[in-house]
């Protein structure tokens, strides 16, 4: 089991003439992923990578039979891009632009208000399952089956928290990046309900950053409904106030949102935070030890 | 993007917002001009300059005749005001607006900001104007009132009034503040404001809601279909080594350490950061190279770091998933060729072709200390610039 993407997802890539999508389905192509369409308004009826291309979102959807889909677009078009894919009504729509108006996102969340459709991202990493299907930009040789999920707004800290897992034999279920952007689609707590719920995933790793109270809101959903131990990270403790870091969500803004009131409550709420990233795969193990869950875990 | 109060206004005024008149000056002379131009008793002289609290800093000053405007515009040109927005070392100012005097009957607080856990627009008020929102926020709660804005809809008319309302606008003037909030919020949607702040809005003797002060941040995402904002940017304001790494695409932050990092990915770039500070270091920068960066790309960031002579050592830190370790490799040999490697150099390497990075490292005959990990990369880097 994972959560939200698996063996069967059949994905299609939107803009996939481009060369950074181009680069990518050639990645998660050899990853194993089924990838079964692209789109690129014109192209309609051509083939790159042995996949066809089609005009439109939902006369791929239709062609294809697919439920799930990655957006590569540029920035000015990816808000339109999310929309289409939320009118063809797929399933799961994984947004890796970074740079998209915020404003746009704003109208996206609002048009998505009662549709069927999961947003992940923008500017996120995407999400992978191991050994079965991975949908983004993430470098999958990283990754190992396993049992810990994992969730984060930062793609390289991903990377390192998940290299640190792989290399001390713990494999993980499902990793999604929910991305850096101030108003995105799957926030945290909707991805540790998701955890909660599979029965394959036995902790949870999750890793925030400065800016905005999502993980707090998270710390306090876990208090009150999680089943299985879950481990943190907050980057940005030396940050200093005001000034964006990099992601335009990554903000102290008024005083909120800094690294170490989401520290207090994580920690309030029964969350161990490590303290450096060098150590989020310790932390994790020496938690899965205290729980009894170490064995069944570790990957033999 | 920041912009100044009165590029701020100026923008308003085309909205229909209230505005008092006045004009920007860069010197004495066009200061005296301006202030004759505006034929009003009392003149306000206000530094320009991209940060709050000049009032109390005495970067704002009343003149009751054009000698006065003369001697404090002399006054304020080339000073430098440090406000608890600026740092200690202050920022100089090099515009000044001439704004018309008004008749202040009471002041208000506006402002329209993107509230992240509705993931929408929101309108705040309070009768506490001329006060930081966020000391109000603290001390009396019940004094803000939120508009929770549908971006289908817009501002509703009846959410304006009942803001006006509740923050006892006198109601003879209600539908004023109705017109200039509706302005507010077309502004703020149809330019991408990422923060429309208006402290204090004030209501006038003779009976006009105006906005005495206007703080107008832009969202950086949107800037590309906003020429005319783009325009308003003053590269004065902003710290050189800050545009330099803008050319590039590469998002660089000054900080005051003397251990220089780059990374890839904001998310570890902070991290970097902060292991650094973990084992007694203190970092020169925020810098995230980014997922798709040239090798060309890595030596102008290089040369920028070093480029702040605070800077001791260097940590290079890639994960590189994306990246590929070797044109990172290659990009730090590059850089350190051409400009020459005065300082430690730490470099931790892991992720895709980390192999070929770190031989074209060793090969390069140049002294670079590699690290295994992010932890060890950062200790062996505090322990060399502490030396």
């Amino acid at each position: 089991m994972s959560v939200f993407i698996n063996k069967d997802t059949k994905v299609i890539v939107q803009g996939i003439t481009g060369k950074t999508a181009l680069f990518h389905t050639k990645q998660m192509l050899e990853y194993g992923t089924k990838i079964v369409g692209g789109t690129s308004p014109g192209k309609g009826g051509t083939e790159v990578e042995g996949v066809p291309v089609f005009n439109t979102v939902s006369e791929a959807v239709k062609a294809t039979g697919a439920n799930a889909s990655v957006i590569y677009v540029p920035a000015p078009f990816a808000a339109d891009a999310i929309i289409e894919a939320v009118d063809a009504e797929l399933d799961l729509v994984i947004c890796i632009t970074e740079h998209i108006p915020v404003l746009d996102m704003v109208k996206v969340k609002r048009y998505m208000e009662g549709k069927k459709t999961r947003l992940v991202g923008p500017n996120c990493p995407g999400v992978i399952t191991a050994d079965e299907c991975k949908i983004g930009i993430m470098p999958g040789y990283i990754h190992k089956k396993g049992h810990v999920g994992v969730v984060s707004r930062s793609g390289t800290l991903t990377y390192e928290a998940v290299h640190q897992l792989t290399q001390a034999g713990i494999g993980q279920t499902t990793a999604v990046g929910i991305g850096g952007d101030p108003v995105n689609g799957t926030n945290f707590i909707d991805v540790l309900k998701a955890f909660n719920e599979d029965p394959e995933t036995y902790a949870v790793i999750m890793i925030g950053e400065i800016g905005g109270t999502a993980e707090e809101e998270a710390a306090q959903w876990i208090k009150a409904n999680m089943t299985k131990p879950v481990v943190g990270f907050i980057g940005g403790r030396t940050a200093p106030p005001g000034k964006r870091m990099g992601h335009a969500g990554a903000i102290i803004s008024g005083g909120k949102g800094t690294a170490d009131e989401k520290i207090r409550v994580m920690n309030e709420c029964g969350i161990q935070v490590a303290d450096t990233p060098s150590v989020i795969g310790e932390t994790l193990i020496n938690v899965l030890k205290e729980k009894g869950l170490y064995e069944k875990c570790k990957t033999h | 993007m920041n912009i100044h109060e009165y590029q701020g206004k100026e923008l308003l005024r085309k909205y229909g917002v209230s505005v008092p008149d006045g004009k920007v000056a860069f010197t004495v002379d066009e200061a005296v001009q301006a202030a004759k131009e505006l034929n009003s008793n009392v003149v306000v002289v206000k530094a320009q300059i991209h940060a709050g609290g000049r009032g109390k800093a005495g970067g704002v000053k009343i003149a009751k005749n054009l000698d006065e405007v003369r001697t404090y515009a002399g006054e304020l040109l080339g000073k430098t005001l440090v406000t608890h927005q600026t740092g200690p070392e202050g920022k100089e100012v090099k515009r000044l607006l001439i704004e018309k005097g008004c008749d202040i009957k009471k002041e208000y607080y506006i402002g329209i900001v993107l509230d992240r856990a509705t993931s929408r627009v929101t309108l705040m008020a309070s009768s506490e104007g001329g006060m930081e929102i966020e000391e109000v926020a603290e001390k009396t709660p019940e004094k803000i009132f939120k508009e929770t804005i549908d971006p289908l809809i817009g501002l509703a008319p009846f959410q304006a009034r009942r803001i006006a309302f509740n923050i006892g606008i006198p109601k003879e003037l209600v539908n004023q503040a109705v017109k200039f909030m509706t302005g507010l919020y077309t502004v703020f949607v149809e330019k991408d404001c990422s923060i429309a702040e208006i402290n204090p809005l004030v209501i006038t003797g003779d009976g006009k809601v105006m906005a005495l002060d206007a703080k107008l941040n832009f969202d950086s995402n949107a800037l590309y279909r906003h020429p005319d904002i783009l325009e308003y940017r003053d590269l004065d304001e902003e710290d050189p080594k800050e545009i330099e790494a803008s050319k590039y695409d590469l998002s660089y932050i000054k900080l005051n350490g003397n251990i220089g990092c780059m990374v890839n990915g904001a998310g570890l770039a902070m991290a970097t950061m902060d292991i650094i500070k973990y084992y007694g270091g203190e970092p020169a920068n925020f810098l995230d190279v980014g997922g798709g960066a040239t090798a060309e790309k890595v030596t102008e960031a290089f040369k920028i770091i070093l480029s702040d002579n605070n800077v001791k050592g260097i940590f290079v830190n890639i994960f590189g998933g994306i990246m590929k370790c070797d044109v990172i490799a290659t990009g730090v040999v590059e850089a350190a060729k051409q400009i020459g490697l005065s300082v430690p150099l730490v470099v931790r390497l892991e992720g895709t072709n980390v192999e070929l990075g770190k031989n074209i490292l060793h090969e390069s005959g140049l002294n670079i200390v590699p690290a295994e990990s992010m932890a060890d990369g950062a200790q062996k880097i505090v322990d060399l610039v502490g030396k």
